[in-house]
């Protein structure tokens, strides 16, 4: 039988989302008891979240000032702790997953399966290389741990109504100091979170100017959605790094994604393709974002975006 | 204080690849090969940081088939100082890297190892980190600001969520992203220099490491096509569309 432990990924005591599919994703195992880890300085109130995740057997927890902060280094002693008697453990492919699992991998002396997009069974899974071009079927040895990582794009977020058992846990092993956190500088404001909301409006090279990339918001703002960009309009200076959709940014799959002014490069429509309604404006009707678009309108985006707010 | 630094030989980034028909891996033969992009923006910030006096040597590496030296040939032509190829005639998964690298800097001893976030053909990204782990040492993943003190580094990351700037002790592991610096371009005079520079090369097998080649591909599929949708002729159109499929 599959023992699955997921390491959870919070916030300012908020639990990110990308727990729940990772949760989603483990639970394609057939049979699997699936744990979480909470690792924070008061991991309680994340616990609580948790917990409250459909699916989850047990929840464990490690309090210890030294994880106010995710660092891999500082994390993944205490990982290997409690990872011995897993069959799995898994983590998302956010960034903080990606920074931390391949340091897990290694220690334990194992293969990572990165980006798990499907489960075959509980050592074969599907995972995007070339930028999406090609999707491989990986088998993993039967006999050693599975150290992987989960494409939240790919999994829905598993439900709510679980009442899982919290158990503390303590650390028994010495953590290093030779990474020392500095700062976080936060981007996004009151919008939705780009990687969680059901909306996305996103812009790119077209909209010409950082002024004109205003009118993007504007958008979201009217559609309460999350602003993405494209690498064209990150790189020309008219959004920041964050908001970047694409195989080289966030992988996204929210309900309706509406791209403007975005010509629709492979690396940006990796980013998407697991959205559910994608809509296209774009001046120039062969542009390749038509081809994936499911509702396409060839215009002038500077006058079908008021037009669009206006009428919403 | 010496730098290390990766360059995988992959498939050039404008080469859209087609999975072969019978599943069986993808089609590359003959196809323009290249250094792994992120790998060249590892080795810019290398370079800047000799110029800048904070590293005497820069030393690059890569793990492939005995072409691979062509990729090594361009990292010198950019301003290394030395190469070593670690020739494997089948491509290595990122464990088995991450320990021939760790072999490496046991006999180099650098300050610091920068290698790009991940290659553009298995899009693991996981070396980096992995070779910190088997050092145990400091790793700051995705790098888009790098500045280097006597003993320290201070490196600002790309997360998620924005900037994530954190401090780590030497000798350290850097990844990079795409926006910490644009590479130079090589000049011809570049290429004749790189001619007489140092080339080193050794037998993976030679290096008694054990593999970490552990995952095993069995079938290469194209991605799902999404179906061609519908076109609006103009927004009221669109608003309608959307309002049907219970979007607005």
């Amino acid at each position: 039988m599959s023992n699955i432990l997921i390491i959870a990924e919070h916030l300012n005591g908020q639990l990110n989302q990308s727990t729940a599919k990772c949760v989603s994703c483990a639970s394609k195992i057939v049979g699997a008891q699936i744990d979480v880890l909470v690792l924070a300085d008061d991991p309680a109130p994340i616990a609580a979240q948790v917990a409250a995740i459909a699916g989850v057997a047990k929840v464990k927890t490690i309090a210890h000032a030294a994880n106010a902060q995710a660092m891999a280094a500082i994390y993944t002693p205490q990982i290997l702790a409690v990872a011995a008697g897993y069959t799995h453990v898994f983590g998302p492919s956010t960034t903080f997953g990606k920074d931390l699992m391949p340091r897990i991998a290694a220690k334990l002396g194992v293969s990572q399966v990165s980006d798990v997009m499907a489960v075959d069974d509980a050592y074969t899974f599907r995972r995007p290389i070339y930028a999406g071009n090609a999707i491989v079927t990986v088998k993993a040895p039967s006999d050693q741990i599975v150290v992987a990582t989960v494409r939240t794009a790919s999994f829905p977020a598993a439900g709510g109504g679980g009442r899982a058992a919290v158990e503390a846990l303590a650390v028994h092993t010495e953590l290093p100091t030779h990474t020392r956190f500095v700062g976080l500088q936060q981007g996004g404001g009151d919008r939705p979170d780009l990687q969680t909301a059901r909306i996305v409006v996103s812009g790119g090279r077209a909209l010409g100017s950082a002024d004109n990339f205003k009118l993007i918001y504007d958008t979201a703002d009217k559609l309460k959605a999350g602003v993405g960009a494209s690498r064209a309009a990150v790189d020309a200076g008219y959004a920041p790094n964050d908001m970047q959709v694409g195989q080289t940014g966030k992988i996204i799959a929210p309900e309706l994604y509406v791209a403007v002014g975005i010509s629709g490069a492979i690396q940006h429509l990796t980013g998407i393709k697991d959205a559910g309604t994608i809509v296209a404006i774009n001046k120039d009707g062969e542009a390749p974002i038509f081809e994936v678009a499911d509702i396409g309108l060839v215009a002038d985006l500077f006058k079908a975006l008021p037009e669009l707010m206006a009428a919403v | 204080m010496k730098i290390l630094v990766g360059l995988k030989r992959v498939v050039d980034y404008t080469v859209r690849v087609q999975v072969k028909p019978d599943g069986s891996g993808v089609a590359i033969d003959g196809v323009k090969m290249s250094v792994n992009p992120f790998d060249e923006i590892a080795l810019e910030e290398a370079l800047r940081l000799r110029e800048a006096g904070k590293a005497t040597e820069v030393i690059v590496v890569s793990i492939g088939p005995a072409l691979a030296m062509q990729q090594l040939d361009t990292g010198l032509a950019m301003g290394a100082n030395r190469g070593i190829l670690v020739k494997s005639d089948a491509p290595v998964q990122p464990l088995t890297a991450a320990r021939v690298l760790q072999k490496l800097v046991e006999k180099e001893q650098p300050g610091l190892v920068i290698l790009g976030k991940q290659a553009i053909d298995d899009d693991a990204n996981q070396t980096g980190q992995m070779l910190a782990a088997l050092l145990d040492r400091p790793q700051a993943t995705f790098a888009s600001k790098i500045e280097v003190n006597s003993n320290t580094a201070r490196v600002t990351r790309e997360v998620d969520v924005g900037l994530e700037t954190i401090e780590v002790d030497l000798p350290a592991v850097i990844t990079v992203d795409l926006r910490l610096n644009t590479p130079r371009f090589i000049k011809l005079p570049d290429i004749v220099k790189a001619k007489s520079k140092p080339r080193e090369t050794l037998e993976l097998a030679a290096l008694g490491i054990d593999s970490g080649d552990h995952l095993q591909s069995t079938h290469f599929a194209p991605p799902p096509k999404r179906q061609k949708g519908v076109m609006v002729k103009d927004v009221p159109e669109l608003v309608a569309a959307l309002k049907t499929k219970g979007l607005l």
